[in-house]
């Protein structure tokens, strides 16, 4: 048997849109019918990719998500569409037929990951089908993962353990885009930004001074993360628990220590904290 | 009918086109046979590194299919309907008036006359014609090829193009450290191994990579960085704009307020010079004019220590950052990235940039560039090249067919002698006469930056017709508007625009002839290797593949090849048998073909039937890494083909004055010693349209503009609908696809702007409406937009006053040259103002 599925490596994904027009040039005004109608001219991204910036000025982080239908196992898209509409493959691959589809905008809000886009001129709801009509010619993969310079998708039989996708997935512990929708997607994700905390410390006698060598920590009650500023004064606490609440701890001989509330937010970077010399008189 | 296949190739990689019914129906990276492509690995630290088995694209070259069937295109031969070359020509309606359709007899003859009478009446010289940077690829249909053959059989004023890419390092760094054969980029040969190898750090100087891909490499060089990352490298990046590279790669951020990158610079020597951390002994014995320089630095010349804190207070950068680089680079191997091939970087092209690219080049001489991981290298060319195999790129005499004396048995020769330059054309047309220093791209010796120029030359006429080949200048020069009034100009009797799209210039002509693109025709041609002043280009792909460009379609509608076009005016003018020789472009291709060395490995019609010959690394190849040749001493050892030294008695010399690395220019002491705007050993010269003029009290942001990051050149925005789906690229509102422009959310939140909104970015030269995107990616008091929209829109058509809404921020750029003597652009120095568009 064979169950085709795709690991996206957020770490590795540039935002070049390769994947995105890769897409466009297979599928606009190219009729694959069974497996797809052509895809209209614009505003259909059957694989998207969201750009998520977080951070402030000077410490930023961008990252890109790609986003195709993500195949699950547990497809509400199937459960709920009318008319037969969505079919699985034996690949599992799932499917939008064009023909039964037809004049059901409502296929579109069946999908949580909103993976779904309706076509206007051809009366049908629309999606990524992993390029199955090529697969059926013997393709060994989409037409997105061909475009991809630096392997951030990689696809392939999961039912194969010497696939390459499924020697990534026994390497490496993915994850789901969305858990709370309990879909079990056959696309997998690696790097998927995490919640953190960041800034940059300051000697207020010393401005000009890097603070390197700073021990920071973050507390949550119970548990504690320690850390140090780096040569440039900064710190990051990675991979943080969403929705805690921390106390940061900052610590520097000759320094007044501080803490700083860090409250229940996503991320956060706190800015750039001057700590005042000890002798510098009272609170 | 079944689907056929074609070999062709882009600006930014080969394809392989799939044409069903006659109608291209798909475009993907070029398909190669798999026992073709023999892999190269490097070796480091325990681990193999070798490229996938194909090729990449940069993301545009995707929608080729797209912009090939463009409602863009230019269908038809067109005249302006109120140009009558026997009556009225109503210059000043250019750029107002509309087109009618008329026979290619009808257009030719009209243009082949207008030659003949503006000629006759007023000599040769009366004919200037120019090009657009590289607006397609391959041999014979380049525009140094068909193009210039055709002119320099007629004789013509040629327009001189400025280093655009290069400005500061053509124009400074070339005194530093010669490279004047690279136009002041250095070699690039092995230094992905050398990276690899020994690298512990890199310092993005002004380079987003990701986004320049080495300008035609496709996208074949970005795991090279995701390899370097995941090794551990660290990465900082020193750009007002928190770049895509930046982004990809999570690095390090240090903003300097535009065109204060010198005083960072001159911070990060003085550390080192406090510091003691520098190499003593590479300076001494590598460099000269050290001590000139090291006074400089510590305020012995000019009572200013350029301390951190000075930096600070001028480039916005802390002090504690501007001392953690320097003791993090001075501590590490460091690789400093200053341009994707040590050039395109924003920073290259403002007031005085000399000095900050001379000071590129004098910070990695302080840390012994050329030593293992010392570098200078854009992170995008020096894979394992082979270049023992030889096939021409466009940039060499012997790959144009107006050039090569190896495939043409005549080469013409332009004889009229003057001469204009793009950047000051328009100042030429409307108020002569302009005066300018250098042959544009100066890549044989010093002396050609100070040739002195005058237009019009003493016995020349000034210019009387244009013949424009594309039209990328309003959205690629500076203070552009000025070409919307020299098209208007009645000195212009007849205007001609051949291209394949609407562009920025094309509703200017009076005439307008219909060029197919590179997939209507044949041709041949290397992926990524223009040779010339960019030899080894193909080393920033992971394999050298030569491709037979084939024509996969009938030209669309009635375009015409630009060989078919010339040919057929050369004919109306009496010399097509001098121009062709008899052949078609294939007959060329083939000739280029014969002349190369592939003819020892694959013969013309197993390569004709292929489409492509892939020229692999050998197994026993040996790297000669960029410099270590100079830092060790010895004779050059790279494959360096124009190094005039190499293989000479000073073949272990730059290509400086003195065979060093100069401090103090010696090039400089003799031919400008007296230039304070450049002088012999550089300084920090706040910039004439910078934070601290009077202008910035009434126009507070400054404006950068770098190379796009989803349309090479102008050549794809504009003609591409699928590019108005990329956010980073347009935003479609209201139903028009708007050029975002980036600022910082201080500067949004003060002006009421929100992402989204409507702009007018504006000060006195021009407004230009754009779709605000509001991010921290930028500095505050900095706003980014791309250079380079495919298209002009002004909402009064023909009035150079209009704001454009099409996203040409060049014409808010100022006109004024780099420095008295140096005449580069200096987009990057611009101040503007920005509002809500009520519109």
């Amino acid at each position: 048997m064979t169950t085709y599925g795709m690991v996206i490596d957020v770490s590795r994904c540039t935002g070049c849109y390769n994947c995105f027009l890769a897409c466009r040039d297979e599928h606009v005004g190219n009729d694959h019918r069974p497996i797809a109608a052509p895809q209209p001219e614009s505003g259909h991204k059957w694989i998207t990719v969201l750009e998520h910036e977080r951070g402030k000025f000077p410490r930023v982080r961008v990252d890109y998500v790609a986003l195709p239908c993500q195949q699950c196992k547990d497809a509400t898209c199937l459960s709920r569409a009318p008319n037969g509409a969505l079919y699985r493959r034996d690949d599992g691959i799932i499917l939008i037929d064009p023909d039964k589809a037809k004049g059901h905008p409502e296929i579109v809000s069946c999908c949580p990951f909103q993976a779904i886009y309706w076509n206007a001129a051809e009366g049908v709801a629309q999606k990524c089908t992993f390029c199955a009509h090529l697969l059926d010619q013997g393709w060994k993969e989409p037409r997105c993962v061909e475009a991809c310079p630096t392997e951030a998708l990689v696809f392939g039989d999961l039912d194969d353990p010497t696939s390459r996708i499924s020697q990534l997935l026994k390497g490496r512990a993915t994850e789901e885009l969305h858990p709370q929708f309990n879909a079990k997607p056959a696309v997998r994700y690696l790097g998927l930004p995490k919640r953190f905390v960041s800034g940059e410390i300051a000697f207020a006698d010393r401005m000009s001074e890097p603070a390197a060598g700073v021990c920071v920590s973050l507390h949550d009650g119970a548990n504690s993360l320690d850390g140090v500023t780096d040569a440039y004064g900064d710190f990051a606490f990675e991979a943080l628990e969403a929705g805690a609440s921390y106390v940061l701890r900052i610590c520097a001989p000759g320094y007044r220590p501080r803490e700083i509330a860090v409250g229940a937010h996503h991320d956060m970077d706190l800015g750039a904290i001057v700590l005042e010399p000890a002798s510098a008189g009272g609170d | 009918m079944p689907t056929q296949s074609f070999t062709s190739c882009t600006n930014c990689g080969p394809i392989t086109v799939e044409v069903k019914d006659g109608r291209v129906v798909r475009v993907r990276p070029l398909v190669m046979e798999e026992g073709d492509l023999a892999p190269w690995t490097i070796k480091a630290d325990g681990k193999s590194y070798s490229p996938p088995k194909k090729v990449t694209l940069a993301p545009y070259v995707h929608a080729e299919r797209n912009r090939l069937y463009s409602d863009d295109r230019i269908r038809y031969p067109m005249r302006r309907v109120d140009f009558d070359p026997n009556g009225e020509r109503n210059p000043q309606n250019r750029g107002k008036s509309g087109y009618v359709r008329i026979s290619w007899e009808e257009a030719l003859s009209i243009v082949a006359s207008e030659i003949q009478r503006v000629q006759a009446t007023y000599g040769p010289s009366a004919l200037a014609a120019m090009t657009s940077s590289h607006h397609n690829w391959g041999l014979v249909g380049y525009k140094m090829s068909a193009f210039s053959r055709f002119f320099n059989f007629l004789g013509y004023t040629q327009v001189f193009d400025n280093p655009d890419s290069w400005e500061g390092w053509h124009w400074g760094a070339t005194h530093s450290y010669g490279f004047i054969w690279r136009l002041g980029m250095p070699e690039p040969y092995d230094m992905l191994e050398d990276a690899l190898q020994h690298a512990e750090m890199i310092v993005f100087w002004s380079n987003d990579p990701d986004t320049t891909r080495a300008v035609y490499d496709g996208s074949d060089a970005a795991i090279w960085r995701q390899w370097l990352k995941d090794k551990g490298v660290a990465m900082t990046f020193v750009d007002p704009f928190y770049n895509y590279t930046a982004a990809a790669m999570k690095g390090k951020w240090l903003a300097p307020r535009p065109g204060t990158d010198a005083a960072v610079a001159l911070a990060i020597a003085y550390v080192w010079v406090s510091e003691g951390t520098y190499d003593k002994r590479y300076v001494a014995d590598r460099t000269v004019g050290f001590d000139e320089f090291r006074d400089y630095v510590k305020g012995v010349t000019d009572g200013v220590p350029k301390t951190p804190n000075w930096a600070e207070a001028e480039s916005a950068v802390p002090a504690r950052k501007i001392v953690a680089l320097a003791r993090d680079w001075a501590s590490k191997r460091t690789v400093l990235s200053a341009g994707c091939r040590g050039g395109e970087g924003g920073a290259c092209r403002g007031a005085y940039a000399t000095e900050w690219a001379r000071l590129m080049v004098l910070l990695q001489a302080m840390q012994g560039l050329g030593n293992p991981g010392i570098s200078i290298w854009g992170t995008s060319m020096g894979a394992p090249w082979n270049s023992k195999v030889w096939f021409p790129g466009y940039g060499d005499l012997e790959g144009r067919i107006a050039t090569s004396t190896k495939v043409a048995r005549r080469i013409p020769e332009n004889k009229v002698p003057q001469k204009l330059y793009r950047l000051t054309l328009p100042d030429a047309i409307l108020d002569p006469p302009v005066h300018w220093n250098g042959v544009g791209f100066c890549n044989r010796n010093f002396q050609q930056q100070f040739i002195p120029f005058t237009y019009p030359m003493e016995g020349c006429s000034e210019v009387r017709m244009f013949y424009r080949y594309g039209g990328s200048f309003m959205s690629t020069m500076t203070d552009t508007s000025k070409w919307v009034r020299m098209y208007q100009s009645p000195k212009l009797e007849c205007v001609v625009n051949q291209d394949c799209w609407w562009s920025t210039e094309t509703a200017h002509a009076d005439i307008i002839l219909p060029a197919c693109t590179s997939l209507e025709r044949d041709d041949i041609g290397e992926f990524g290797e223009p040779g010339g002043q960019t030899k080894g280009g193909s080393s920033g792909c992971n394999y050298r593949v030569v491709v037979r460009l084939k024509k996969a379609i009938e030209p669309l509608w009635e375009s015409k090849s630009d060989y078919q076009i010339f040919s057929e005016l050369a004919g109306k003018l009496g010399f097509n048998a001098d121009y062709t020789e008899g052949n078609s472009d294939l007959d060329w291709a083939r000739k280029f073909f014969e002349i190369s060395d592939l003819p020892k490995y694959i013969s013309w019609e197993e390569f004709d039937r292929k489409g492509y010959y892939v020229i692999n690394v050998p197994e026993d190849y040996k790297s000669t890494p960029a410099l270590r040749w100079f830092a060790e001493g010895r004779p050059c050892d790279t494959p360096d083909p124009n190094n005039f030294k190499r293989a000479t008695a000073k073949a272990n010399e730059l290509g400086t004055e003195s065979g060093k690395i100069e401090f103090a220019s010696e090039s400089l002491r003799r031919m400008a010693p007296r230039d304070e705007e450049r002088p012999v050993s550089p300084r920090y010269i706040p910039s004439w349209e910078g934070h601290r003029c009077e202008a910035a009290t009434i126009y507070p942001l400054q404006l950068i503009s770098p190379h796009p990051r989803f349309t090479f050149h102008t050549h794809y925005d504009g003609h591409t609908a699928w590019l108005n789906d990329v956010p980073v690229h347009r935003i479609v509102k209201d139903g028009h696809a708007w050029w975002p422009a980036r600022l910082h959310p201080e500067d949004a939140t003060a002006r009421y702007i929100r992402s989204g909104d409507i702009i007018r970015l504006y000060n006195d030269r021009a407004s230009v409406l754009c779709i605000a995107q509001v991010t921290e990616r930028v500095r505050p008091g900095v706003v980014h937009s791309y250079a380079s929209a495919g298209k002009y829109d002004p909402l009064q058509p023909g009035n150079p006053r209009s704001p454009d809404r099409a996203g040409c921020v060049a014409m808010l750029t100022p006109g004024r040259q780099m420095s008295q003597n140096v005449p580069g652009m200096a987009s990057n120095s611009c101040l503007i103002d920005v509002e809500k568009w009520m519109g």
